[in-house]
């Protein structure tokens, strides 16, 4: 029965040609995915390679995940807020407002670092509880509510700061998260753990699909995403690895701690996107409210709730932040890092329309936009260069994000 | 089939304010066969619909499905007594595919996670039983349907709850020939399989095509509820137009005869 409406399992070799042929009709469909981010992240690197030679070393490698771990962190969170349709401009200074929150209690207060970093994130929920309240119930759009919030916290953060002092943070724990290391053989043995987790899944996936007669993913498929994982990663470990201690004396090597932080939230939220009804709904919300709304889905109680996971990831985001800079002060989560994560979830491929988007695309937007910022501090661009290309970076990927819209409304109906 | 209505009201009254739009009308469904609604534009089709639906309750009236009295006072009670609506702007998540919008809402589950095996499974032989062989794939998005894909996709949306009694609001009115004589087809066959359908069209030819029993509305009331066998084409358009056709309609004593 189930044959009839859906393509019959052919043999292997047409199987994976189909599967081939889809994703390459999708793509044409404009639905582009990760590839702008992809191409874009290759050719920068290539780029800024042949000119400074010092940008492939060890440590300004490790310097380029340490540097876009928040923004990547906050991105992820936004893209909950973007999957709606919405956006939340506050989520940069809702990050300094964690992070100072967490300064003053580690360091006036001399709260222990569970209970702060604990009270910083619930600061952060209760931020996104607020405006998503705002949002949903009064019926506020969410640009004016952000707007208002972004102006307010900036000065809220400047309250908690005592007027542009900056607070050092001194708490081994919390500076461990930016500034240590996972030992060499516990990175090996977690990504070895990681790519056979990841591949016995997708091989019960598909068993499981193929006894039931759905089509499932071809093995050469799974075989090539599995070892695109395992070299990836692999490699990425390798480098993160080697010695880039410039001096005898100290030894630095392993992969920085906040890697494992942003990998195990990027499986939880793709998780919660992908395969629970919780996720769906966001997607449904994003898509159509109102057929949404029909189907029983409380889009009020949604609504509020991607603002809760937004502001809840800046609270991480900034306590990434603050950790790496060993301090809070007045600019934190301020200038760019709204901009920056906006960016990086767009460049990710996540659409500004709503309804479209991954978490994964905040980790590739935000690897982009770390290593424009990277690569042209090498170059010894000025702050102000740096803006001009960000900036443009950013406009030129909601630039594909309409054009892969206009694309997929002209081939689709 | 002379079996009793499944869905039946009985004396209707609605208002919005002091607008009243439905003046005691009486409205039955029958088991496996296709009763058109017709009525001109403000006759009350819509109100009537949402009625059934849920979405407005009534001001006075009895709703009798399957021959008992019940209250509907919102969508979810239509839904657990098997009543289905199809609106006309269907309703579907562009950004989901085929199984994501049939079972949006209702989604199955094993534990946490989405049961997407299982909601595959029974979106393809609900598709496979209305004998739909249109879509390549379940797993494309909607936006990537034509519009009689997508009222097909609605339509089995609708179907898949086990429901009794689906209505259909105006499922052709944006369709093209072919893809409007496939949903008819698709209506016919719901009906065939011993669903109520309720079937709300401005289009004669699709309503004699299809019904068995025609209800025209008339400025709220229900001019007349007649077998589709027993009018002409130019009966019912009387009845639509001025509410009265000869024997039939408002003024002739008789009302609305079932």
């Amino acid at each position: 029965m189930t044959t009839e409406t859906l393509p019959k399992q052919e043999n292997a070799d047409s199987a994976i040609g189909s599967h081939v042929k889809g994703y390459i009709e999708r793509v044409r469909g404009g639905e582009l995915g990760a590839l702008p981010a992809v191409f874009g992240l290759i050719i920068l690197c290539v780029v800024f390679a042949v000119l400074r030679p010092s940008f492939l070393s060890a440590l300004n490698f490790a310097n380029l995940f340490t540097q876009g771990a928040a923004v990547a962190v906050i991105a992820m969170g936004l893209i909950f807020v973007l999957l709606l349709g919405e956006i939340d401009l506050s989520a940069g200074f809702a990050s300094g407002v964690c992070a100072a929150v967490l300064a003053v209690l580690l360091t006036f207060q001399g709260w222990p670092w569970y209970l702060a970093v604990l009270t910083a994130m619930v600061t952060g929920a209760v931020i996104g509880l607020v405006l998503g309240s705002l949002v949903a119930k009064l019926g506020i759009p969410s640009f004016v509510v952000t707007l208002a919030a972004f102006l307010a916290f900036q000065g809220v953060v400047l309250l908690l700061v005592k007027n542009g002092t900056n607070i050092s943070i001194r708490d081994e724990t919390v500076l461990a998260i930016a500034n240590k290391n996972v030992p060499p053989a516990a990175g090996w043995i977690a990504t070895a753990v990681g790519v056979a987790a990841y591949a016995a899944l997708q091989l019960v996936q598909a068993r499981r699909r193929a006894a039931r007669g759905l089509v499932a993913a071809p093995m050469a498929v799974i075989a090539a995403r599995v070892a695109a994982l395992a070299v990836i990663a692999g490699a990425a470990v390798y480098m993160l690895n080697l010695e880039r201690s410039r001096t005898a004396i100290v030894s630095l090597k392993g992969v920085p701690i906040v890697v494992p932080l942003i990998v195990i939230l990027l499986i939880i939220w793709t998780f919660v996107l992908r395969r629970t009804a919780y996720g769906r709904h966001i997607y449904a919300v994003g898509g159509n409210a109102e057929a949404a709304r029909r189907a029983g889905i409380n889009v009020d109680r949604i609504r509020i709730s991607a603002f809760v996971i937004c502001s809840f990831m800046a609270s991480i985001g900034g306590i990434i932040a603050a950790s790496r800079a060993n301090s809070v002060d007045p600019n934190t989560g301020g200038s760019n890092v709204l901009l920056f994560a906006v960016g990086a979830a767009v460049i990710g491929g996540t659409s500004l329309f709503g309804g479209k988007g991954r978490a994964l695309d905040a980790v590739l937007g935000g690897a982009v936009v770390a290593v424009i910022e990277n690569g042209m501090g090498l170059m010894g661009y000025s702050a102000g260069v740096k803006f001009v290309v960000t900036g443009s970076v950013l406009l030129l990927a909601a630039g594909v994000d309409a054009l892969s819209r206009k694309r997929s409304a002209a081939t689709g109906r | 089939m002379s079996q009793g209505p499944i869905l039946e009201l009985r004396g209707i009254n609605k208002s919005f304010g002091p607008v009243q739009v439905l003046h005691d009308v009486a409205f039955s469904v029958h088991p496996g066969e296709v009763t058109a609604l017709v009525g001109d534009n403000g006759a009350g089709k819509s109100t009537l619909v949402k009625c059934i639906g849920g979405i407005h309750p009534i001001d006075s009236g009895e709703y009798l499905f399957e021959g008992e009295r019940v209250h509907v006072s919102g969508p979810r009670d239509a839904a657990e007594l098997g009543v289905e609506i199809v609106y006309q702007d269907l309703a579907l998540c562009d950004n989901l595919d085929i199984v994501q919008n049939m079972f949006l809402g209702r989604e199955r589950k094993s534990g946490l996670v989405l049961d997407e095996d299982t909601m595959e499974e029974m979106a393809a032989k609900t598709l496979a039983g209305l004998s739909v062989r249109t879509v390549k794939s379940l797993r494309q998005h909607v936006s990537s349907l034509s519009g009689g894909q997508r009222q097909t996709v609605a339509i089995a949306k609708a179907v898949l709850w086990n429901s009794k009694v689906v209505i259909l609001d105006e499922p052709t009115a944006a369709l093209g020939v072919a893809q409007t004589a496939q949903v008819l087809e698709l209506v016919r066959r719901l009906a065939d399989r011993g669903l109520a359908v309720v079937l709300i069209s401005h289009n004669m030819n699709d309503v004699f095509a299809v019904s068995d029993r025609i209800a025209a509305l008339y400025l709220g009331r229900m001019a007349a509820q007649v077998k589709a066998s027993e009018v002409t084409h130019s009966q019912v358009v009387e009845l639509i137009t001025s509410g009265r056709s000869g024997e039939l309609g408002i003024g002739n004593g008789i009302g609305a005869a079932s």
